[in-house]
């Protein structure tokens, strides 16, 4: 067992838990947006950061993907990290806005503001249709490609795959794609509309040759019929 | 070649090429890295060699093809040994001459270089300004040897260190000397180096372990450890021969980036060769300790020199950062504990088993020890490989060695550190360059860029040149950090189209500071540098550009206009130059550009020789 001490607090837990189980074990709350359970931790999003270590050596760490240490002093609420998610929410809203999930996140920590030029991008990179798809799906039909601003998901060369059953996993984990339903009008999005499509658009026949992040998106074109 | 079986073989080697040595023989030094060769280097060796040969000299004078010697501006250049005579600049129909001296055993003055202070021509290479200061551990090596003849290297004392380790039989007494030595990693980051391997010593060996030599060097502008593997790669195999003994490692990577084919040709060769000679593989030198070498290219992502990266670069995956801990040393390659160093930390261990880590340990301030190699380049008078204590000032790099500023221009600021860096302003030019005082000044030491800026560089464009390079090269998994570099790409944009405001300023400010805590890797973690310490020390750059809609600097071109001022003579070299056509005038009478026709190109400015076109 690890002795650790979060928010004052001291807490043991296994040896390889992560700062974040950690955390949720004591019941302080830390929003996450990458994180799933059933997924590996991956530490993109950045919203799940504490600080850890004092003084000069103060540090902050995506509590998602840091290891519990013996002895490790952390706080999950500093000034330091609510500065850090604000910003986080901010950059967020300024690419995402029609998101609800991003929308709840940002209201919950009181931003109101966006103070970016305004984008409508329906893709945050998280990762987590990546990761389901793979660990969840078994199927490995999408992946990154690229780096830094061209960086995509898709699948290779952009062809319909092989291995893509048309689950929908990927669409059902993404906290993004709500866009998609709405992207002829971003900026009157209804956040959420995807969620409530009966029947599941991937369970559409005309469709069979779609994919969850194809554009145009298999949810708009039922709008459409 | 023959194998080697036994340390006595090689010191018997060692001996016989040491005796079969005429050291007062002429050498004729042809220095062809990379750089060389771009700047006509095999034109000087073909004519060498066809000389050479055509007289029949080549016993009397011996021709030696090196890797870089440092002065780049100089290139193409030939060293005289044993002499130490310089020549910098030699045409290809130069080299006859050269010849003829040596074989006569004088000096072409004519051809000789010239301290731009003193108008005097200098002889000897020890003497040039640009020489006289630096201390050249490393890179004086490049000059004794061609990097493709691994007897070059064996005759200088190549090899002896490893011999001497293997003699002694343990590995501990190597980490201590390491140690001792106060050695800290060249990468960057400044991590001593003896803790490293040491830490690597104490992983249990069950399943192997790995070392690495990280070449990926993917700063713009920094070429140190591509002179090091072409011009010296035995040193580097020696270095890792060493670290593999004292560790326990069994396994090595090279990892150098495909841009760099010529330091690739010159490893391949140097690794057959002392692979060839028994110096690698399967119980080396018959001691029973066996380590192998591969080299892996790198496909020239900035993000895969950092460490994690690398490794699953190595492994054939996505160069992508993941969290530390587990770091490296104890999860690395494959799941096996992996001791990642630069190429030029890799090179400085030979030099300290062989002087010894106390002797090292002098060179240098307290906690910076040894030498460090800069590529200085920028607005300055010679540009180049330097190498020099730690410690010494940036002063003492830009004035003395880098022989000041171009012209009348006043420099203002150097750049440390590549992109991630910052820019440390003149009067702090008494600054000692070390890994402390640069970080406290807001900079890093980085792996060694120095880029030198004057009064005609805007701090705000500069800041703007690497965010740009940030954000394309950022591997994109941090949303802080992938976002976060485009969107200060942006607001550095419009500030420096004059579309700033106060506000977005501190906006930017603040973003800054959350880029840098929040990212997960160390590119995350400096992408802030350019703007802060540009913010910290030149404020009144950003806002000119914001408040008065100024480019101090005259760079930024929505900012600025040309115009011709009373020094113009009315040659007229502008106007032929201009591709808008916007100058015109009559001869001998001063010209006049019109600012609404004209695309700020900046051509003008440039041919005008008596600086009479104003940027303002
Ligand atoms: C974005 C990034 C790029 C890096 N690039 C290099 C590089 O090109 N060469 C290098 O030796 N180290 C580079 N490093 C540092 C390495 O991660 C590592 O610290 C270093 O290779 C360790 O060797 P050392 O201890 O000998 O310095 C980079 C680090 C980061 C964060
Ligand atoms: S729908 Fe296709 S791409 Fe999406 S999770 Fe399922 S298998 Fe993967
Ligand atoms: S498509 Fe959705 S789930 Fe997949 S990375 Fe983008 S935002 Fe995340
Ligand atoms: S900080 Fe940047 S480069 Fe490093 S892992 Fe995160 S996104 Fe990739
Ligand atoms: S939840 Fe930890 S980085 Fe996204």
């Amino acid at each position: 067992m690890i002795t650790l001490a979060i928010n004052r607090l001291p807490v043991a837990v296994e040896e390889g838990e992560t700062l974040l189980e950690a955390a949720r074990f004591l019941g302080f709350p830390i929003p996450t947006l990458c994180h799933m359970d059933g997924l590996s931790p991956y530490g993109a999003c950045r919203l799940c950061v504490v600080e850890i270590g004092e003084g000069p050596k103060a540090r902050l760490v995506s509590s998602c993907t840091y290891p519990a240490q013996e002895g490790l002093k952390v706080r999950t609420a500093s000034a330091r990290v609510l500065r850090a998610r604000k910003m986080i929410l901010e950059l967020l809203l300024a690419s995402c806005p029609q998101s609800k999930i991003i929308q709840d996140l940002a209201s919950a920590h009181r931003v109101s503001q966006q103070r970016f030029r305004q984008e409508h991008e329906d893709c945050i990179l998280c990762g987590l249709c990546v990761r389901m798809c793979e660990q969840q799906m078994m199927a490995k039909a999408i992946g990154f490609r690229g780096r830094g601003e061209t960086r995509s998901i898709g699948t290779p060369f952009d062809m319909k795959s092989e291995q893509c059953r048309l689950c929908g996993g990927c669409i059902y984990v993404c906290p993004a794609c709500q866009l998609r339903c709405t992207y002829t009008e971003p900026d009157k999005a209804i956040c959420g509309g995807c969620a409530n499509l009966s029947p599941p658009c991937v369970e559409k026949e005309q469709f069979d040759d779609m994919m969850c992040y194809m554009n145009p998106c298999v949810a708009c074109e039922i709008e459409k019929d | 070649m023959e194998k080697l079986t036994s340390i006595d073989s090689f010191h018997a080697l060692q001996g016989r090429l040491l005796a079969d040595r005429d050291p007062t023989i002429p050498t004729i030094v042809i220095s062809a890295g990379t750089c060389g060769q771009a700047s006509g280097a095999n034109d000087l060796i073909r004519a060498a060699k066809r000389e050479l040969l055509s007289r029949e000299l080549t016993d009397r004078i011996h021709l030696r093809i090196t890797g870089c010697q440092g002065f780049c501006e100089a290139e193409p250049s030939v060293l005289i040994e044993p002499r130490g005579t310089f020549y910098p600049k030699v045409g290809p129909g130069e080299m006859v001459g050269i010849i003829e001296a040596v074989a006569r055993g004088e000096v072409l003055e004519n051809l000789l270089f010239v301290d731009p202070h003193t108008g005097t021509p200098v002889e000897k290479q020890t003497e040039i300004s640009f020489y006289k200061k630096q201390v050249r551990t490393i890179l004086a090596r490049n000059e004794k040897v061609d990097p493709i003849r691994v007897y070059d290297y064996v005759e200088n004392g190549g090899y002896s260190a490893l011999a001497r380790v293997l003699a002694s039989g343990d590995p501990s007494r190597v980490v201590e000397e390491v140690k001792a030595s106060g050695l800290r990693g060249r990468g960057g980051a400044g991590f001593p180096t003896g803790l490293k391997w040491e830490l690597l010593a104490k992983q249990r060996n069950g399943q192997g372990k790995f070392l690495v030599c990280n070449g990926d060097e993917g700063d713009p502008g920094a070429y140190m450890d591509r002179s090091v593997l072409e011009g010296n790669p035995h040193s580097i195999i020696e270095g890792m021969l060493i670290g593999g003994f004292a560790t326990g490692a069994n396994k090595g990577v090279f990892y150098v980036r495909n841009e760099y084919p010529l330091a690739i040709k010159h490893l391949t060769i140097a690794l057959r060769q002392s692979r060839g000679l028994g110096l690698l593989g399967d119980n080396i030198l018959g001691t029973g300790f066996s380590f192998d070498l591969k080299l892996v290219r790198g496909a020239g992502a900035f993000v895969c020199g950092e460490e994690t990266a690398l490794i699953r670069s190595i492994e054939g995956k996505m160069g992508e950062p993941r969290q530390r801990p587990p770091f490296p040393v104890e999860k690395g390659i494959d799941g096996k504990p992996t001791a990642i160093n630069n190429v030029e930390t890799w090179a400085n261990i030979p030099v300290i088993i062989n002087d010894g880590g106390a002797r090292f340990a002098k060179i240098g301030t307290k906690r910076n020890t040894g030498t460090k190699i800069f590529s200085l380049v920028g607005k300055i008078k010679h540009t180049g490989l330097v190498e020099v204590p730690m410690g010494i000032t940036i002063e003492e790099i830009v004035n003395d060695i880098g022989g000041g500023p171009v012209g009348r221009a006043r420099i203002k600021a150097v750049q440390t550190g590549g992109p991630s860096g910052g820019c440390i302003p003149a009067n702090r030019f008494d600054l000692p360059v070390d890994y402390d005082s640069l970080t406290e000044a807001g900079s890093i030491m980085g792996s060694g860029g120095m880029i030198v800026m004057d009064d005609s560089t805007c701090m705000v464009d500069v800041a703007k040149y690497f965010m740009n390079f940030l954000k394309g090269e950022s591997c994109g998994k941090c949303f802080t950090c992938r976002k976060g570099t485009q969107r200060m790409y942006e607001l550095l944009e419009d500030i420096s189209q004059g579309k700033g405001t106060l506000e977005r300023l501190s906006l930017l400010e603040e973003l800054a500071l959350v880029v840098k805590d929040s990212s997960m890797c160390g590119l995350g973690q400096t992408a802030s540098n350019p703007v802060l310490s540009t913010l910290r020390y030149f404020r009144d750059e950003y806002v000119a550009h914001i408040e008065h809609r100024r480019c101090p600097g005259g760079v930024c071109r929505d900012l600025v206009t040309y115009s011709i001022n009373e020094d113009c003579n009315g040659c007229g070299a502008c106007a032929k130059q201009c591709p808008a056509e916007a100058i015109s005038g009559t001869l001998k009478e001063r010209h006049v550009i019109d600012s609404v026709k004209c695309t700020k190109c900046g051509n003008c400015r440039t041919v005008c020789q008596y600086d009479a076109v104003q940027v303002v």
